[in-house]
């Protein structure tokens, strides 16, 4: 079973690097361009039949190490 | 009195701290991350570096290492922990101190020499210092930026857990002498214990007049009081 984990930082964090590539983005340009925040992604196979079994292990997992949940929100979905 | 300092794939200041440990006497041993027992210790020291290359957020594997456990457990049993730069993060991210080390502010990985006060004196890694004083230590880090949520800021100020604050040469705390955006121009904080300190800047540089200044040498000595 195959899982996506997308993690943000929580926003009323500051993102550096988000607002550096929006910058940039504007510069070249892209003058619609409102908001950008960046983030991570995570694709994460696991040997699980039950599907709420096996996000309940990834979300184990994001908690334990992939997010710091100060900062980070996290999102699983099935793919 | 006996240090340990953990060594981590990555760790490159550890060799640092062993001299300046042993300089001042401390009975030190180097300590491999894999190993799951620690030598008798009345100190341990987390050593600056970038522990397993930064991979996934700085500090954030290193934390997960078979001697942090025992790290963990000698800490919450008193013992006194050191967390320097990449240390200081690898603390955070275990719990054993709150808070968070962001990118710095400007984006920039910051190596230089900066001043710091030397805001409360009454704890175990201060005490031969003056209130007040104002140190020349030194910095290489991009992740400095020290965030905490309000309540734990406020409790950081009130219960006087907070050992330096970035300044100028003057004393003087401001925004435009905070290097990397830490929040109150925090450069490094203790636990409620006040038996784990975790700092940005490198005492441990600043041990020898020829090379840097003795202003590290003083964090050292007051352990052994």
């Amino acid at each position: 079973m195959k899982f996506s984990v997308k993690v943000t930082l929580k926003k009323d964090v500051l993102d550096p690097q988000g607002k550096v590539v929006q910058q940039t983005l504007q510069n070249m340009g892209m003058h619609t361009l409102k908001n950008l925040r960046q983030g991570k992604y995570f694709e994460i196979e696991i040997n699980e039949n039950n599907e709420s079994k096996a996000k309940s292990k990834i979300e184990d997992m994001c908690k334990k190490l992939l997010v710091n949940l100060i900062v980070e929100d996290f999102e699983i979905s099935k793919i | 009195m006996n240090s340990s300092v953990i060594v981590f794939p990555g760790s490159n200041c550890d060799r640092d701290i062993a001299v300046a440990l042993e300089k001042l006497q401390f009975q030190n041993k180097m300590v491999w991350h894999k190993d799951t027992s620690l030598p008798k210790s009345d100190l341990i020291v987390v050593p600056g570096g970038f522990s397993y290359g930064d991979y996934l957020r700085s500090g954030a594997i290193a934390a997960k290492s078979n001697i942090l456990n025992e790290v963990i457990k000698a800490a919450n049993d008193g013992c006194l922990v050191l967390g320097i730069c990449n240390g200081f993060q690898v603390l955070t991210e275990t719990g054993l101190l709150k808070g968070v080390l962001l990118r710095n502010k400007n984006l920039k990985f910051l190596g230089k020499d900066i001043f710091v006060k030397v805001v409360n004196t009454d704890n175990k890694f201060c005490n031969k210092y003056k209130k007040d004083q104002v140190l020349k230590f030194n910095i290489a880090h991009n992740e400095g930026n020290y965030f905490t949520s309000p309540d734990h800021l406020k409790e950081l100020e009130d219960k006087n857990l907070i050992p330096f604050k970035y300044c100028d040469e003057n004393g003087n705390i401001n925004e435009e002498n905070n290097p990397n955006g830490s929040l109150n121009n925090i450069a490094g904080i203790f636990n409620y214990k006040k038996n784990i300190l975790g700092m940005m800047p490198h005492p441990e540089r600043m041990i020898d007049q020829i090379i840097s200044n003795n202003d590290g040498v003083n964090l050292f000595t007051s352990l052994l009081n």
